[in-house]
């Protein structure tokens, strides 16, 4: 697996290799004149040896024997970047002429971001038609390896094998994107209408209505969130005991509650910004009612900084969730959920070094933590493209 | 000084007044549970007169703000009290020889210790080698190695910390045996054992927080990058290198101490994971463990020490960056 000639060896060939195009490329560039060789910095000369030296490295390994995960890795990023660029390119001729402008601003990674984020939503809101087994249905055979081929340990009715106890894991990883992600989108919706409601109120009254709010979530905020969950979660079910879908349910409300902390702060920052402007102060004067200053005079001001934050918070809230379950206080089965399937196949890590049906069952658990952070990578390209676009920042 | 004097020593009362409060929260939060000590003792069969006998021994029957402070003190004193799991009868009589059995402070001390470790072993990579990669992604901007550079710490950064820890075992513990997978440290082991057990819970969290890092070291050298002052160096004709270790990076450290202080405050989050993990005995998995069997005595103390922990790395960053401003530093 690992490249047989020695680190040393390599790190030797990489200095050599920088020396040389360090001071070949001041003779190369002097005598034709070329400013880029002739005034290549030493680091630079470094960074180029270095690249061409993991490039060969890579290509070697590549093509070597028994590189499984690495090839794996690689084809992985290959067709997702041409994935995104497909897209993209769909999206700079097909559609309106504002989609066809959005598009032509965007970076590949965004719209494989973009891409992504639409495959896991509308897997989520069709798991029901998609997914060939029900989530807990469970069969004769358990511990089927993926791949779908009898002589390797699968099976063609399972494609992605089965676990432990014997259910279809592509039907679990499917039912995952509902339960994980549609329970993320909840908590993160209901952490934003707490949050901004408050803030906005915040905003607008001020006084002692925001010192007191401002405390409180200063005072909540000063507990690290992942730490003050578990505590809230260990009070809730100590008081309600441990139903499976109350547990679901609590977990649901505190993480709510204590993201709300973050949006709050953000949407009241916004709102302060907005509530000194003169036509605010207009509207005021006009003797509006509370609601429509919120609704009517902040909210569609705010709404550009709050898009991006609800990409942001997702994600944490999302990772928070997939924690959560992997630590076995999240979601509980028999509902399908990729941090809760991490953790129950994770021993089959162990088995990768056996020859020909090792990968396939060290695959087992990566496929659902590759899942959770796909969606995270996905969600977090956009809102970068997002927040690029929004600072005005022209490189 | 008697400027930067009294704004630290506001800031460190503010930090004091933050603690005090947290442990009003923990410690109501924990007391309106249902059930108490006396009941866990004596398990769901005593009679009220027994419940209500050791209540009164223990002072349970007292109003709850002198609980409160008597927990306080105790606190100071590092006197967490005792577990409900390893609670029972004869520990409470005193009739076992082994007076301090059970003690929540004993199941803390030596975990907390591991938890430090692991925390100094990544703070000691990952600190170096983010800034290394800030600077050089700050100096090669644009180029293909800040490119790469940026895609893969928006990766690693959006990852959960269970996939990075599996992808690492994978890697680095299963198809190339370097480090074992599973981190159960004990006193016996010296120094270097001790750190090789370590190394992948601890290259885990580096992943995790070099990202962070990297980027905040990559954009506050930037943003000095399009002050005057460099624009004059770079006219005198100096190396880029030289105008970044020597002109912009002084500027950009207290951006850059703040990061990493904040940062290492989010490594207290990140450790609970992937100490599970790992099987790392370290405040983390016993916190968890508690949660699961409702240890009531044992989380409140868990979360007592990692919002201390917690508060003061903020503290630590808010008082580093203060101090690391010449303008208030050295008033006119």
């Amino acid at each position: 697996m690992m490249p047989s000639l020695s680190f040393t060896y390599w790190s030797a060939l990489v200095v050599a290799g920088a020396l040389a195009l360090y001071f070949g490329g001041r003779q190369v560039g002097n005598a034709s004149g070329v400013a880029r060789l002739r005034d290549m910095s030493a680091t630079g000369a470094l960074g180029y040896s270095l690249l061409v030296v993991t490039l060969y490295q890579g290509i070697a390994l590549y093509f070597g024997p028994g590189a499984t995960f690495f090839k794996w890795a690689v084809h992985g990023v290959v067709g997702f970047g041409i994935a995104g660029y497909l897209f993209q390119q769909l999206g700079r001729h097909v559609g309106t002429r504002a989609t066809k402008k959005l598009f032509r601003s965007m970076p590949v990674t965004a719209a494989l971001g973009i891409l992504l984020i639409l495959a896991y939503a509308l897997i989520a809101i069709f798991a029901d038609f998609i997914a060939p087994y029900g989530q807990a249905e469970i069969f004769k055979d358990a511990n089927l390896l993926p791949g779908g081929d009898p002589g390797m340990g699968g099976s063609p009715d399972h494609l992605l094998g089965t676990d432990q106890i014997g259910r279809d894991i592509l039907s679990r990883l499917i039912y995952g994107a509902q339960n994980t992600v549609g329970i993320a989108f909840v908590t993160t919706l209901l952490a934003f209408f707490i949050g901004i409601s408050l803030g906005f109120l915040a905003a607008t009254i001020g006084g002692v209505l925001d010192q007191v709010l401002s405390r409180i979530v200063d005072m909540l905020m000063s507990i690290p969130q992942l730490i003050f969950a578990l505590l809230l979660m260990t009070i809730a079910t100590a008081w309600f005991g441990s139903e499976k879908g109350m547990v679901t349910l609590f977990m649901i409300l505190i993480i709510a509650v204590l993201d709300s902390t973050r949006v709050f702060r953000l949407s009241r920052a916004v709102g302060m910004n907005i509530v000194v402007m003169d036509f605010f102060e207009a509207a005021k004067l006009r003797g509006e009612k509370l609601s429509y200053l919120i609704f009517s005079e902040i909210a569609p001001n705010a709404f550009a900084p709050l898009l991006a934050e609800f990409g942001l918070r997702f994600c944490f809230v999302f990772l928070t969730i997939a924690s959560l379950s992997f630590l076995g206080i999240g979601i509980q089965p028999p509902l399908a959920d990729w941090g809760t399937m991490v953790r129950d196949l994770s021993q089959f890590i162990a088995y990768a070094p056996f020859p020909v049906v090792g990968p396939l069952t060290a695959s087992l658990p990566l496929m659902a933590a590759g899942a959770i952070a796909l969606l995270t990578v996905a969600v977090n390209f956009v809102v970068d493209w997002m927040l690029h676009r929004a600072s005005g920042l022209k490189e | 000084m008697n400027n930067v004097a009294m704004i630290i020593s506001k800031r460190l009362g503010l930090g004091v007044l933050t603690m005090f409060m947290v442990s009003i929260i923990i410690f109501s939060a924990v007391n309106m549970l249902p059930g108490d000590f006396a009941q866990a003792l004596l398990g769901q069969s005593a009679t009220p007169e027994a419940v209500a006998a050791i209540r009164k021994d223990l002072g349970l029957d007292k109003p709850i703000h002198t609980r409160y402070f008597d927990w306080l003190i105790g606190v100071m004193q590092f006197d967490f009290g005792t577990s409900f799991a390893k609670a029972n009868f004869a520990t409470y009589a005193g009739t076992t020889a082994d007076v301090n059995f059970g003690s929540v402070a004993d199941q803390i001390a030596p975990r907390f210790a591991n938890t430090l470790f692991l925390a100094a072993v990544t703070a000691a990579i990952a600190v170096p080698l983010s800034l290394l990669i800030g600077v050089l992604a700050a100096l090669y901007r644009y180029s293909i190695f800040d490119r790469i550079a940026n895609i893969s710490t928006l990766t690693s950064i959006s990852s959960p910390e269970f996939f990075v820890a599996y992808v690492l075992i994978l890697l680095l513990a299963v198809l190339n045996p370097v480090f074992p997978s599973l981190s159960n440290i004990h006193d016996g082991m010296d120094f270097a054992q001790k750190l090789q057990k370590t190394m992948l819970p601890a290259l885990t969290l580096t992943l995790v927080v070099t990202a962070h890092m990297m980027r905040m070291t990559r954009a506050a050298i930037i943003n000095l990058l399009a002050s005057p002052y460099i624009e004059m160096a770079r006219l005198k004709g100096l190396s880029p290198f030289r105008i970044i270790v020597f002109h912009a990076l002084p500027n950009a450290l207290a951006p850059i101490i703040n990061v990493i202080a904040l940062n290492l405050a989010y490594l207290i989050t990140g450790v609970v994971v992937v100490e599970v993990v790992f099987v790392y005995p370290g405040v983390g998995q016993l916190f968890v463990d508690s949660v699961k069997i409702r240890d009531i005595p044992v989380v409140q103390a868990c979360c007592l020490v990692f919002a201390a922990a917690y508060i003061s790395l903020n503290l630590l960053a808010d008082v580093m960056s203060i101090l690391s401003n010449p303008r208030l530093r050295l008033p006119k």
